[in-house]
């Protein structure tokens, strides 16, 4: 998906089409349909200017009606940085992203921990296991009520929590202050994902890491399993 | 009518507000020790024409729930006012800028908290 404004398409495009050797296309925040895609991607970037609040424009988009509808018929769907944003502001994922806890930009390597392998974009994954991928945001501090934090766990939809290389949970290792060190969440049916972490950017041992490409190699395995 | 909408957003008590710290911080290094917190927020201004205040102001408030303020995170208060008339044209000048501007506003002042909580 492409908003105004949207600029981590190219590397998404890259990771799936010319890593991956699946098939891509740009979808334009002005399209009414997202007919014939597998998978959708809502990238990272500023969409919008990120005015009023990140995501908040981008959700009225023409295009997200679609995206909505393939998301509710089970449709998989990732959002990455600004792409969480904008589910959350979608309702499509629960809770907020506030500014980081430290005010600025955070623009590095970061470890995450696994929390489960159900999700669409975990299937290769096991719990447990340690990713290493970059962050590069400035309101990626996760919140949400109580109840709501306790549902997310109890139903198992933290899908990455930020981590210490060893995969201990601990305050040194969150970046932007998200509440129980959480980077990442899924909807309850598993086929909507949200992170702030850029797996697009971890694809290629060349550019400081592929740990990246098992976010998107598990999404191809769950769209076979569910290929008509 | 054309009234004109205050619409101040701010973050809900419970959720931490990393740049009203930051700003306290700043207040303090100044030597402005008395200030014990500092709450950032974002501050609108609509002006609409609706037939009356009380449709207008639940103009604004389907506004807000639906744009302006997040309710995961944000509370809004909405202040209305009419918008003092325009200056007639003929004639014009100061006096009659002042004539325009002098039409009592009916302050339709209504505060409570929104965000659909």
């Amino acid at each position: 998906m492409v908003f105004p404004g949207t600029w981590s398409d190219r590397d998404c495009a890259h990771a799936v089409l010319d890593v991956l050797q699946e098939p891509v296309r740009y979808i334009d925040h002005r399209e009414e349909s997202v007919d014939g895609l597998e998978l959708v991607i809502l990238p990272g970037g500023f969409s919008y200017g990120d005015y009023l609040r990140c995501g908040a424009i981008a959700r009225f988009a023409p295009v997200m009606e679609a995206v909505t509808d393939f998301a509710n018929r089970g449709g998989l769907v990732l959002g990455i940085c600004n792409g969480f944003q904008i589910l959350q502001e979608a309702r499509l994922l629960p809770g907020a992203l506030l500014r980081n806890a430290s005010c600025e930009f955070r623009c590095e390597w970061v470890h995450l921990r696994v929390e489960q392998s159900n999700s669409a974009f975990t299937l290769d994954c096991r719990p447990g296991q340690v990713l290493r991928i970059p962050i590069s945001h400035g309101e990626g501090n996760f919140f949400a009520d109580a109840e709501t934090l306790d549902t997310l766990e109890r139903n198992g939809q933290v899908v990455f929590r930020y981590c210490a290389p060893d995969g201990r949970v601990t305050a040194e290792s969150n970046p932007n202050g998200s509440l129980r060190n959480i980077a990442g969440i899924s909807n309850a049916r598993g086929n909507v994902v949200g992170l702030m972490p850029h797996p697009e950017r971890a694809c290629e041992a060349l550019l400081g890491g592929d740990d990246g490409l098992i976010v998107f190699r598990s999404a191809i395995r769950a769209l076979a399993r569910v290929a008509v | 009518m054309r009234y004109r909408a205050e619409v101040f957003v701010t973050l809900k008590p419970v959720v931490n507000d990393p740049a009203g710290l930051t700003i306290r911080g700043g207040l303090h290094a100044l030597g402005f020790d008395s200030v014990t917190e500092v709450r950032s927020g974002k501050y609108l201004v609509l002006t609409l024409d609706e037939p009356d205040a009380a449709q207008a102001r639940a103009r604004v408030d389907d506004m807000a729930r639906q744009l302006l303020a997040n309710a995961v995170i944000e509370d809004y208060r909405i202040e209305l006012q009419v918008e003092s008339p325009s200056p007639v044209v003929a004639g014009g000048g100061p006096s009659a800028h002042a004539s325009g501007a002098s039409v009592p506003s009916e302050r339709l002042r209504r505060s409570g908290r929104g965000g659909g909580s």
